[in-house]
């Protein structure tokens, strides 16, 4: 017989507010998806997601998985008032993804001392309330 | 009456005290510091016929109008940004009067931003991320953990400071100099207060290693107001006329407010720099003709992206200049000379705009002499005001 253990903790970070030119991101979080949009007709990367390419104002859109590598481009941790919906501090970050765009999110399994400008990182996802899942990023493996 | 292009001018302030609880209706506060404004230029409120305030002020233009007994309203319009546009308001109102659409019109923020809500902590709606406040990509923040103004701050200048070797410490620097000033001006929340380089470093985190409690303007409650008519009536009220010399709004593409990441090159501040290319061209001005500056200082390292930026400073020098006293009443420019936002009170902007007026009309408590004209910055849009 089994000794009964605690159900794991439910996630308290807070789920993403999703509006509809960005519902495909927020969907694909949720597969573990990374998604970008890339211009169908001049094949630019841009972010945030936008109803209309602003290079060549092209309507048809390219949801593209993208590579899930970057690097830290910018970081902090919010200390006071704790964030809601985290236990311990996170570091927040810009990402400079390798597709050329930027992308707000965490940095996880790292110190503050371990935190560097432009350090290389990749993806991964963490569950939010409500049963849904966001892109935050971890040092990338050698 | 046929329309022509005529000069505007700063004719009025008024203010409210700034508090951390007004224990009054925004709206009443709203009322006040504009009847303030309008007894100051010597104009009756009933003949305002233009008003200007930001989206996000949650008073009503027909409610005030009605409490000021306004007879006939011929404009009203709302900038969007948040404070970094505050100096948009006064754009806006030198365009109307210099189109002749309007003769008296009033600018006005009023908020209870301390006792009724707090803008430093964690959102308790997300109404400001919605369309018509330029803060759309905070939605990309929250489930982050950046859920304040100093979060999204503190990650703007992150990389500036890296890049150049700024420290918080190097920070420290415009908080006690901008305390400095408080310390002398009555109407300044930290009146009497003045802090030291240590009280800085000992104040908490709020975002490491960017900013601590001393690098953030405080919450406030208060109202401020600012009455803008043509340079020629200006001329026959009761204070003397302060020039809108030229004033401009820039947000280049890609940038937006605070939660601005999406830009080329987070080492400077496009925004700003667009503003001043505008303003310069406008005013055939440059920054050594500035004897003073009023610069929106949120945090602390916006100052020193803005001195770069209007182009008082080199690219990664604005720290080095504000620690040789660049920014004391004896330096090469003033700056903040009421405290800031940091120190009088943080009225999104306008009450930093109302002391470039006083340092105009030469009636501010720090007195900077000599001055003939003031930048006024708030980031995303800026102002010189001169003597006329």
């Amino acid at each position: 017989m089994t000794t009964p253990t605690a159900p794991p903790a439910k996630p308290t970070r807070i789920a993403p507010i999703v509006t509809l030119d960005a519902k495909f991101f927020w969907d694909g979080a949720d597969r573990e998806e990374f998604l970008g949009q890339k211009c169908g007709d001049c094949g630019k990367f841009v972010f945030p997601p936008r109803p209309m390419c602003p290079f060549c104002h092209s309507l048809n859109r390219q949801v593209v998985k993208l590579s899930g590598y970057g690097t830290v481009h910018a970081w902090c941790v919010p200390r006071h008032p704790p964030p809601f919906g985290f236990r311990e501090a996170p570091v927040v970050a810009v990402i400079q993804l390798d597709e050329g765009i930027r992308f707000v999110s965490n940095v996880i399994g790292v110190t503050i001392d371990e935190m560097k400008n432009d350090m290389p990182v990749e993806v991964t996802f963490e569950p939010t309330m409500n049963n849904h899942k966001v892109p935050v990023f971890r040092p990338r493996a050698k | 009456m046929a329309r022509k292009f005529q000069d505007a001018a700063i004719a009025g302030i008024g203010a409210t005290e700034f508090s951390k609880e007004s224990k009054r209706s925004e709206l009443q506060l709203a009322a006040e510091c504009s009847k303030a404004a309008c007894d100051d230029a010597g104009i009756d409120p009933r003949d305002i016929d233009g008003m200007i305030t930001f989206t996000i002020d949650n008073s009503d233009e027909v409610m005030l109008a009605r409490a000021l007994g306004v007879k006939d309203l011929a404009f009203t319009t709302r900038i969007s940004g948040g404070g970094a546009a505050a100096a948009a308001t006064l754009y806006q109102a030198m365009a109307l009067v210099n189109a002749g659409l309007c003769k008296n019109v009033l600018i006005w923020r009023a908020m209870n931003e301390r006792s009724q809500y707090r803008f430093g902590q964690n959102p308790t709606n997300t109404t400001s991320y919605q369309s018509g406040n330029g803060t759309g990509s905070l939605l990309w923040c929250v489930p982050f953990g950046a859920m304040t103004p100093a979060s999204w701050g503190a990650l703007q200048a992150q990389r500036y400071m890296w890049k150049y070797g700024v420290t918080n410490r190097d920070l420290g620097y415009v908080s006690v100099q901008q305390r400095k000033y408080a310390a002398t001006n009555p109407k300044a929340w930290f009146y009497e207060k003045p802090i030291t380089l240590e009280d800085h470093q000992n104040s908490k985190w709020i975002m490491e290693p960017v900013l601590r409690l001393l690098d953030c303007c405080q919450e406030s409650d208060g109202g401020v107001a600012i009455l803008v008519t043509s340079l020629e009536r200006a001329r026959d009220l009761k204070q003397k006329p302060v020039k809108i010399v030229g004033a401009a709004q820039s947000i280049p593409y890609n940038v937006e407010v605070i939660s601005n990441y999406y830009h080329d090159d987070l080492t400077v501040m496009p925004e700003a720099q667009g503003t001043a290319k505008r303003l310069w061209e406008q005013t055939g001005l440059k920054p050594a003709d500035m004897q003073a500056a009023m610069i929106y200082d949120a945090f602390t390292p916006h100052v020193l992206l803005q001195l770069e930026a209007f182009g008082f400073c080199k690219a990664g020098e604005a720290a080095g200049f504000v620690k040789s006293g660049g920014m004391a009443i004896d330096g090469k420019l003033p700056v903040n000379t009421h405290g800031g936002l940091l120190g009088e009170a943080y009225i999104h902007g306008m009450n930093t705009m109302a002391e470039g007026v006083r340092q105009v009309r030469g009636t501010a408590v720090n007195q900077v002499k000599g001055v003939a004209h003031v930048l006024v910055s708030s980031g995303m849009a800026g102002a010189v005001l001169g003597t006329a």
